[in-house]
């Protein structure tokens, strides 16, 4: 294969303790560490593996947001990326930018670039929609496999074949390139970079686009109305009869 | 008051026992109840009325201690730091951070995945930051990196009074007053409670290999470990393990299908970091022609991640491996520390009266520091003569070691289990300036009472 696109995105880091704003209308951004989504670091992972394999002569990493993903594409650039594309854009992309326009904006860069393979994650741990890797596929009449354990690719760079990882089991697809293919968590185990790697990835070519600028309609069609934690863990309570418990399985928890 | 009531304290009697138990052979002493704070301001909060009421009080991370530094003797109150286990700032370009006491050392270096950097200290077990800097933690990267003493910027305290103070700061030295993050670290918990840590970080290294080497004796491994020091060779681990360890090692991993038996006869365990593979190589080749001379026998290279992590995972479970050696075995565990040059002769002498004193007793450790650990390891089942036996050899041992001029405790620290030898090793003037301190900080004693000396009446 010539080239990969890998797509990574910028969100809040998986160990953060997430605050909702005060006025509810999502989660709390500001002073919060943001890092590469868990399922884009194993993307990426894939990607420069099948790089080193020589399976690929090039990876291309891509990300959609604000001026900081830039940092995100450094990251994925310093675990081996050869370029970088940032579409920029304002609107939140944990919920104001939706898996839609993603999507379209993608199909946009896979125009430009014309990649042999796309590889994302499987979910972004924000919205966890997992919808933006088969509505790629579609926009761009592509095969798909999504929730990636395993993948080879054969070695004429004509097909693919993906163990997938499915509520009912493992199942083995072959399909042909090009496809966009979702990873999971079994994939692989990503590396991080050292330090010569990362200061080597801020030479790495990055080039900037306006999401504006790509024709797409960004306006959501998922919008959402309000964000709340969950409720505060009541304390317990001790029943004095067995009666009790049961008079309170049914008419309380509602659960018998 | 009120505020502790839902979720943020127990008294339920498994969580109590959880909270007055450590991973060593001490049993179960609870404290009276948990109390689950949520920030600095808690756990001042928490301080502020156990100094009211003369209630004492000890910080818990997750319990991993090895001298009952989480016994309560005196009740009280166990004040549980987990919640407070957020990473406060990373600073990459200048190679610290800051975490909150509550975080363990994986979740710090997790956090630190994309910035090339690592908190080397390693223990073995995940502990909490808060309670490796309480402890003075050290561990198998300290040869070259350094403990806990060495990686600690700076620190957030709650003092016994409830008073909040912070020690040390970002530049990497200052003369500004005394050092109070030296006092506090290694304090274990009776000074004051450590919240945050701001710790120094370190590159993680471009290159790194491990590599195994035998002998005959146990005296060539520990010559070996002398030249290699000698040689200037900055290895990066280097550990010593006796013939009854990988004995207990071997027989510990026996069901995991992917394991391969060690032979059973006295071991380095080495690791090398180099910039480069090259200057790597040149390291590791003297440091191997080193052990050759000293009379070192099939060196065997771990190249991959995975064998290294693996050969690391299994030297930090040679304390439950021992324990396994007798069924539902404890052990009291020792922590030599002795200048490199008596270090032959005090290993030598430990091995020689557990055979003759016919114990269970494995000898392993930091042999670049000079520091060992001889578990000397009895179930309920033993008789009280065999358990006298094994006090005697750990007593004999003690006297060993502070007659080489070395310490009782390199890295474990005193908790109850080791007041009396503190006297011993610092004298009864040395005892005293400590209490001093002890009595400026916490004049009512509230501390983490009858830890690292006894509390007065």
């Amino acid at each position: 294969m010539r080239k990969v696109l890998v797509g990574v995105k910028r969100v809040v880091d998986y160990a953060v303790r997430v605050r909702v704003s005060a006025d509810k209308s999502g989660v709390e951004l500001a002073n919060t560490k943001m890092s590469m989504n868990p399922f884009c670091e194993i993307a990426v992972e894939e990607a420069i593996r099948l790089k080193e394999k020589g399976a690929a002569e090039e990876v291309v990493a891509v990300s959609i947001g604000p001026k900081q993903a830039q940092e995100t594409l450094r990251s994925a650039l310093a675990m081996g990326c050869d370029r970088a594309i940032h579409v920029q854009t304002d609107i939140r992309s944990d919920q104001g930018l939706n898996p839609l326009a993603i999507a379209q904006l993608l199909e946009k860069v896979v125009e430009k670039e014309s990649p042999d393979l796309v590889i994302v994650g499987k979910q972004s741990i924000d919205g966890d929609h997992a919808t933006t890797a088969p509505m790629l596929a579609e926009l761009l009449g592509w095969s798909q496999a999504t929730f990636a354990a395993r993948l080879d690719v054969a070695a004429d760079g004509a097909s693919a074949e993906v163990e997938r990882e499915t509520d009912a089991g493992t199942e083995v697809v072959k399909l042909p390139l090009p496809a966009v293919i979702s990873a999971d968590l079994r994939l692989n185990t990503p590396r991080y970079p050292k330090l010569p790697n990362i200061m080597k990835a801020k030479k790495k070519p990055l080039e900037a686009l306006e999401a504006a600028d790509l024709g797409v309609d960004l306006a959501p069609t998922l919008v959402v109305t309000g964000v709340a934690p969950p409720p505060d863990r009541a304390a317990g309570v001790t029943v004095e009869s067995v009666d009790d418990l049961v008079d309170k399985l049914k008419n309380e928890a509602a659960v018998i | 008051a009120a505020e502790w009531r839902r979720g943020r304290r127990s008294t339920t009697p498994d969580v109590l026992a959880r909270h007055g138990k450590d991973e060593s052979y001490h049993p179960s002493v609870p404290p009276d109840v948990v109390a689950f704070p949520k920030s600095t301001a808690d756990v001042s909060a928490v301080a502020r009325l156990c100094h009211d009421r003369r209630v004492p009080l000890v910080p818990f991370g997750v319990g991993t201690s090895l001298e009952g530094h989480i016994q309560h003797p005196y009740g009280g109150v166990s004040l549980d730091l987990g919640s407070l286990d957020q990473m406060v700032s990373e600073f990459p370009d200048d190679m610290d951070c800051r975490a909150q006491a509550g975080m363990t050392r994986s979740a710090v270096n997790a956090a630190l995945r994309h910035t090339g950097l690592e908190f080397t200290v390693d223990p073995g077990a995940d502990a909490t930051v808060g309670g490796m800097a309480a402890c003075g933690a050290s561990g198998t990267t300290a040869v070259r990196y350094g403990t806990m003493r060495d990686a600690v910027l700076g620190l957030t305290v709650v003092l016994a009074d409830g008073s909040v103070i912070e020690t040390g700061g970002r530049a990497r030295k200052s003369s500004a007053g005394y050092d109070l993050t030296k006092l506090f670290v290694g304090s274990e918990g009776t000074l004051g409670i450590i919240t945050e840590v701001a710790l120094r970080l370190h590159p993680q290294p471009t290159a790194v290999a491990a590599a195994t080497a035998r002998f005959d004796d146990l005296d060539d491994a520990v010559a070996a470990v002398h030249a290699i020091l000698l040689h200037g060779i900055p290895v990066a681990r280097c550990e010593l393990l006796d013939a009854p360890t990988l004995a207990a090692f071997n027989a510990y991993n026996k069901n995991d299908p992917a394991f391969r038996p060690q032979e059973v006869t006295p071991s380095l365990f080495l690791e090398f970091h180099g910039l480069s593979d090259a200057v790597l190589k040149e390291e590791a080749d003297l440091a191997l022609e080193a052990c050759v001379d000293a009379g070192g026998r099939d060196v065997a290279w771990a190249s991959d991640e995975a064998e290294r992590h693996k050969l690391w995972a299994a030297r930090h479970s040679t304390y439950y491996a021992s324990c396994a050696l007798k069924r539902d075995g404890k052990a009291i565990v020792t922590d030599a520390c002795v200048p490199i040059s008596k270090l032959a002769e005090v290993v030598r002498d430990t091995a020689a009266d557990v055979e003759k004193m016919d114990v269970v007793g494995p000898i392993f450790g930091h042999a670049g520091d000079g520091n060992f650990h001889c578990i000397l390891v009895y179930n309920d089942d033993d008789p009280p003569e065999y358990l006298e036996r094994l006090h005697d050899v750990s007593a004999r041992l003690i006297d060993r070691t502070l007659a080489a001029g070395g310490t009782c405790t390199g890295e474990h620290g005193v908790g109850s289990g080791k007041k009396k030898y503190v006297l011993r090793e610092r004298g009864a003037a040395g005892v005293a300036a400590m209490a001093a301190v002890k009595h400026a900080l916490d004049p009512q004693g509230i501390m983490n009472p009858g830890k690292v000396f006894d509390a007065p009446s």
